[in-house]
């Protein structure tokens, strides 16, 4: 379906796998290769958290992205830092122009304060899923746990700061199509919950559908809207080139 | 700027339990026990106090910057702010706070991230990440909290730190609210070990380019 939107040439694309609303997911991606995130009907949230898969002691680091590059959220040319100096991975397209990172994820108890209680025993797989467990569990998959959650990302998904810092949830910030796309400058495990933002103050449980499609995009050239974004993320794609020298 | 809201504290230095200084780039690590009250002194103003918490006795359960401001739907810490866990508990509640803002986004610097946001060659100036970890390595693991490593160290507090976010999603590191004497205090609500570092940033207008000593004062909770 995401094909459908902004066709990836064939001798390009790799994979596509759906994440249907409230679900996670994780699994590595290569270095060199990207991952487009496509909201299909606007109401996605994708909270998501990434790992030098490598030695995943080093992780996406909320605060040393936001301030290597003076920005409170996420778009086109900005680099997700780890907290090591690397680049895990950047993003080099983006249709809905601003994606959230300071707001983390529901946990079990908000999401039953928020939409009441939905067990697996009474929906099935209709069940309420909140963000923090669904992170928790894919990380068990990699011998990770509470300790290795942080700050993460939640792609499609805006709050606006008043002067005051008071947060405003912007309902209307995505739409059905909209896609982000993610270009890996490192080896990365990539861990993904698509459970509802967690200021999100519509009542009903209705997370949106995202479908996930990876590609071959190549490495960063010399006149790469992420490196040159900044002073600063040229150094920090020097630096994470100089790690696969 | 919004008006702060600041609130003073009865507390007498006179009875504190603990009362120490720490000195510009050095670490602290002390615990707290649910019930008693922490002061934070900004001795010079405009000092960054980076702040960790973990619950003395589960250790993975820890101070969570998302969920404090989740939990209070805005981005700055001041009294009446709810410290919140990774487990969405409360840790300690601001309980005095004469600075008026403090901040939670711009996290610790480090020998890595000082490479990135100001040169390459500063990689040898001592850091924040640097104090936790060298607080951690010495840390008796015998003690409540033990065995705590770089895995543990996660999006802290910046104390007296003024990070504003714009409502066009800018961030700014702009001139401190922060003065001589200026505190935050704050009570425990479980029994808590607090990580500092006493930012020894040097490229940074926002100290003026000048650590400062800060002071850290325990009282005992009130008899029942």
């Amino acid at each position: 379906m995401a094909q459908d939107i902004n066709p990836i040439p064939p001798a390009l694309f790799l994979w596509e796998e759906a994440l249907p609303g409230g679900c996670h997911w994780s699994g590595i991606v290569r270095r060199g290769n990207a991952l487009r995130l496509t909201d299909l009907f606007g109401r996605a949230n994708v909270s998501a958290l990434f790992y030098n898969a490598e030695e995943k002691l080093e992780r996406y680091n909320m605060p040393d992205t936001l301030k290597a590059q003076h920005t409170a959220h996420l778009t086109t040319g900005h680099a997700l830092y780890s907290d090591m100096g690397h680049v895990l991975c950047s993003i080099i397209a983006d249709t809905c122009g601003w994606h959230d990172t300071v707001c983390g994820t529901s946990d079990a108890g908000t999401v039953k304060a928020k939409y009441g209680e939905a067990t697996y025993q009474t929906h099935r797989n209709a069940m309420h899923r909140n963000g923090r467990d669904g992170l928790l569990v894919e990380l068990g998959k990699w011998g990770l746990g509470k300790r290795d959650v942080v700050p993460n990302a939640n792609f499609f998904s805006r709050a606006v700061a008043d002067d005051a810092g008071r947060l405003h949830f912007d309902a209307t910030n995505s739409h059905a199509g909209a896609y982000v796309d993610l270009r890996f400058e490192m080896d990365v495990l990539v861990v993904l919950s698509a459970a509802p933002h967690p200021l999100d103050p519509r009542p009903d449980y209705a997370p949106g559908d995202v479908m996930l499609t990876a590609w071959k995009a190549g490495a960063p050239g010399a006149d790469d809207v992420c490196r040159n974004h900044c002073p600063e993320n040229q150094r920090g794609f020097y630096q994470t080139e100089i790690l696969y020298r | 700027m919004s008006t702060f809201n600041l609130v003073e504290s009865p507390l007498d230095p006179g009875q504190a339990v603990v009362d120490a200084v720490v000195n510009a780039g050095d670490p602290w690590i002390h615990e707290i026990k649910k019930g008693q009250v922490f002061r934070i002194l900004d001795l010079e103003g405009n000092q960054a106090v980076d702040t960790l918490f973990y619950n003395a006795h589960d250790p993975e359960e820890r101070y969570s910057a998302t969920d404090t401001v989740r939990t209070q739907g805005a981005l700055y810490l001041t009294a009446g702010t709810r410290l919140m866990s990774s487990e969405g508990r409360v840790m300690l509640t601001i309980t005095a706070d004469t600075c008026g803002r403090h901040d939670t986004l711009g996290g610790a610097c480090s020998c890595e991230s000082n490479t990135v946001r100001y040169a390459l060659n500063k990689r040898p100036m001592h850091s924040c990440r640097d104090s936790f970890l060298h607080a951690l390595a010495h840390y008796d693991s015998h003690k409540s909290g033990g065995g705590l490593t770089k895995r543990d160290i996660t999006s802290n507090i910046n104390f007296f730190m003024n990070v504003p976010v714009t409502p066009e999603g800018g961030l700014t590191f702009a001139d401190g609210v922060s003065a001589p004497g200026k505190y935050v205090e704050m009570r425990a609500e479980m029994d808590v070990l607090c990580l500092i570092s006493n930012c020894p940033q040097l490229n940074n207008p926002c100290n003026a380019y000048n650590p400062t000593p800060v002071r850290v004062l325990i009282w005992d909770a009130p008899e029942q």
